[in-house]
C-alpha cells in the first residue's frame, strides 16, 4: 500500500490514475486534471478571445465537470470567452425533467446564463410522444438525430460560435470501436477529432477528450459537484452498451487501453471521401442529403 | 463490527433507493466477500448491474475511507470496523 502521494510525497494518496498508474493525493489530482485540460485547450487552439461558447449541459457528470472546468480555467487563464449553458429537453418525464433541475442548480452556482430548447418546440414531438407512437424500437435513433440538430439550433439561437460537449476518453474510444465494428469509415476517421464540423457553421469541441471517465467521476466526487445520475427511462442504446462493457473489461486489465484506442484512431488515415454538405430543402439545416435525417424521421412519425 | 456503505452514480436504484447503509458484519470480510454479502442481503434488483461473474462489475469505482480501492488491494482488502466504503457507478449517462 502506498503511504504518500507519488507526486508531492506529502499527502495521503486518493486515486490511482489510470493513465499513469500513479497513486496521487486530492490536491495533486485536481491540479493534474485542470492543467491537462488547459493544455488540451491551448494545444488544440479550441477557443479564441471574444467567442461565445455553448456548453451542452445535461446535468450528468461529464457536462457538470465540463462546466466547472471551463468556468475555472476561463477565469484562471483569461481565455476571454463567454460561457452559456445549453440544455436540450427531449420531453422524457421522470428523466430529463429531473436532470434539468440539476442544471438549474448549477446555473445558480456558476452564475452562467442557461437556455433550454425542447424537442416539442423544435420538432412538435416530445420523446414520450414518439415512444408512444413507435414503441421502444429505434427510439434512440430519433433521440440522437434530434439532439444533434437541437444543439446546433439552440447554439445559433443564443449566438454562440462553438459548442463544447463533455465527451470523455471512454466515450471516444467507444465510438472508435463502434465505427470500426460497423465499417463506418467516414465516421471512424472523424471520431477522434477534438473539433468537428468546422466546415459547417457550428463547430463542436471536446475539451475532456483525454480524461478518463473514472477521473471525471472522482473529480466530481472529491470536488462535491452536484450531478444527476439516472439511466434514461427508455431502453439504452444496446450496441453502445456492448462496446462500453468490452472497454471496461479491457480497462480493468490494462487501463492504458482506452488512450491507446484513441491514439490508434488518431493515426488512422481514412480514404473515404467526406459526404458533401448541403442544406436540407425542407428545414434549411445542415444535411448530407437533400432532406435531412431529422426531417426524414419526422415524416415517418406523421404517417398514421 | 459494522461498516458504513454509500451508493451513488445510480447504484442506489439497485438498493431500494438507499444511498447510505450501515451493515453489521459478524466476521471479518475481504472487499470481495463484502460485495457478495451486499448482493445477497441488500440488493433488490438487477444484480447484473452490480456484479459481473464473481466480481464487482467493471466501471464501478470503490472508495475505502475516501481512497481509491486500487490503492489498497482491491478485492483482497480486509474490511475494518467502521470503514466507510463508497460504490460509485460510472456507467450512467454524462
Amino acid at each position: 500500500m502506498i503511504k504518500s502521494c507519488e507526486l508531492c510525497g506529502i499527502e495521503k494518496p486518493a486515486i490511482k490514475r489510470p493513465k499513469t498508474g500513479q497513486g496521487i493525493c486530492k490536491p495533486c489530482f485536481f491540479s493534474a486534471i485542470e492543467n491537462e485540460v488547459h493544455e488540451t485547450i491551448i494545444s488544440s487552439n479550441l477557443f479564441h478571445p471574444g467567442e461565445k461558447i455553448a456548453i451542452g449541459a445535461s446535468g450528468g457528470k461529464d457536462s457538470t465537470v465540463l462546466i466547472h472546468l471551463l468556468d475555472l480555467l476561463n477565469k484562471r487563464h483569461n481565455y476571454g470567452i463567454e460561457l452559456h449553458l445549453l440544455s436540450i429537453d427531449e420531453g422524457i418525464v421522470g428523466y430529463r425533467d429531473d436532470s434539468l433541475v440539476t442544471v438549474k442548480r448549477n446555473q445558480e452556482v456558476y452564475q452562467l446564463p442557461l437556455t433550454i430548447v425542447s424537442y416539442s418546440e423544435l420538432f412538435g414531438w416530445t420523446m414520450d410522444q414518439i415512444v408512444k407512437k413507435i414503441g421502444l424500437n429505434n427510439n434512440c435513433t430519433y433521440c440522437g438525430v434530434f439532439r444533434r440538430q437541437a444543439l446546433d439550433r439552440g447554439a445559433r439561437m443564443i449566438g454562440a460560435e462553438k459548442i463544447a460537449t463533455g465527451h470523455n476518453a471512454d466515450d471516444i474510444a467507444e465510438t472508435v470501436l463502434m465505427n470500426l465494428l460497423r465499417g463506418d469509415h467516414f465516421r471512424l476517421g472523424k471520431s477522434t477529432d477534438i473539433v468537428t464540423g468546422e466546415e459547417g457553421d457550428m463547430p463542436r469541441c471536446k475539451p475532456l477528450k483525454y480524461l478518463y471517465e473514472k477521473e471525471i467521476v472522482l473529480y466530481a466526487h472529491y470536488q462535491n459537484l452536484d450531478y444527476f445520475s439516472t439511466e434514461c427511462v427508455y431502453s439504452p442504446n444496446a450496441y453502445r452498451g456492448y462496446a462500453r462493457e468490452f472497454l471496461k473489461d479491457l480497462e480493468r486489465i490494462r487501463p492504458r487501453a482506452i488512450l491507446d484506442i484513441i491514439h490508434s484512431g488518431e493515426m488512422l488515415s481514412v480514404s473515404a471521401p467526406a459526404p458533401a454538405k448541403m442544406t436540407c430543402e425542407r428545414c434549411g439545416n445542415v444535411s448530407s442529403n437533400k432532406i435531412c435525417k431529422a426531417c426524414t424521421l419526422l415524416e415517418t412519425l406523421s404517417k398514421p | 463490527m459494522s461498516v458504513h456503505i454509500a451508493f451513488s452514480g445510480g447504484l442506489e436504484d439497485l438498493f431500494n433507493k438507499q444511498r447510505n447503509l450501515t451493515v453489521p458484519l459478524e466476521s471479518q470480510l475481504t472487499l470481495k466477500q463484502l460485495v457478495f454479502h451486499l448482493k445477497d442481503r441488500y440488493l433488490q434488483t438487477r444484480p447484473e448491474l452490480f456484479m459481473s461473474g464473481d466480481s464487482l462489475r467493471p466501471g464501478i469505482i470503490v472508495l475505502v475511507n475516501d481512497m481509491d480501492w486500487e490503492l489498497c488491494g482491491k478485492d483482497d482488502y480486509v474490511v475494518q470496523d467502521r470503514d466507510a466504503i463508497s460504490f460509485i457507478s460510472t456507467l450512467h449517462g454524462g
